[in-house]
């Protein structure tokens, strides 16, 4: 497994942990009444499950096994991955935390517009490997 | 295919049915069909899908096509990998029971049973990381379990 796959795996067995300690923490507030303000881990809960835990995953598992090139770096330019792996966490962080604190909704803004360029980064570094066989 | 890698597959499948049929008593519940069965059963749709059938899935796959961990034990230590099934699928279901009991009428026996439940979850999460967290690496390093 190259090294910038086992970076996103590693970021989301750390995303899936955190995510569901949260989610524990919730489920058992929502049994017994712990503090109303538990309620307000729940957009961080998300974000950590679905970006954090379940996209760092694809993307890095995709880097991975994708088709590699035969001439030139096995994986042609990793730069669109590498920045997606930064961008995708900035942007969690920025949409996690604004949410739960209630920041306005221009970080807001800039944390999904990260995300989604961070979608886009990893697009462009995977688009030329989906080939029928390595090529 | 290993036998554990079979069980969550299987029943990952199963969970996704189980949600869609979840899914379409909470579209009942909307159209006033049978309205105190959709109580407490939104978030029961939402864990089935992404904890039964996504999640398991993932933890089926990567137990079987992850590096291995080592020669003699390629997929690390298999109890540790059958405790983990075991307790994400007994925290799921209480869940899947006790969370519309808790929001038709609370009581603290179904309260702690969501304790309970939060918490062979979170265990399952905790020892499935300790169990892949040393086959995320870059190549046949690994000679024996000790090194």
């Amino acid at each position: 497994m190259p090294r910038l796959s086992q970076w996103y795996v590693r970021a989301a067995l750390i995303y899936l942990l955190v995510g569901f300690s949260l989610g524990a923490l919730m489920l058992s507030n929502k049994g017994l009444n712990l503090h109303p303000l538990l309620w307000r881990l729940l957009p961080v809960h998300i974000e950590l499950v679905l970006s954090g835990w379940i996209l760092h995953l694809a993307l890095g598992v995709a880097f991975w096994i994708l088709p590699r090139f035969w001439e030139g770096p096995p994986r042609g330019n990793e730069l669109g991955a590498q920045l997606a792996f930064v961008l995708l966490n900035l942007g969690l962080w920025l949409v996690a935390l604004g949410s739960a604190l209630g920041w306005s909704a221009g970080l807001l803004l800039v944390g999904r517009l990260s995300q989604a360029a961070a979608v886009l980064a990893f697009a462009a570094h995977a688009w030329p490997r989906i080939v029928p066989r390595q090529g | 295919m290993p036998t554990l890698t079979r069980w969550y597959i299987k029943t990952a499948l199963l969970y996704l049915a189980a949600s869609l049929v979840v899914g379409v008593v909470l579209a009942g519940a909307r159209l006033g069909a049978w309205p105190a069965a959709g109580a407490g059963l939104s978030p029961v749709y939402f864990h089935l899908f992404m904890v039964g059938w996504v999640s398991q899935l993932i933890f089926g796959v990567i137990y079987w096509l992850f590096p291995r961990h080592s020669r003699q034990q390629p997929r690390g230590r298999s109890e540790l990998g059958w405790s983990v099934f075991g307790l994400l699928n007994a925290g799921l279901l209480l869940r899947a029971v006790a969370e519309p009991l808790n929001a038709t009428s609370p009581r603290s026996m179904w309260g702690w049973l969501l304790v309970i439940s939060a918490v062979l979850q979170w265990a399952a999460g905790l020892l499935f990381v300790i169990q892949t967290w040393p086959r995320v690496h870059g190549g046949p390093r690994r000679r024996s379990s000790k090194s």
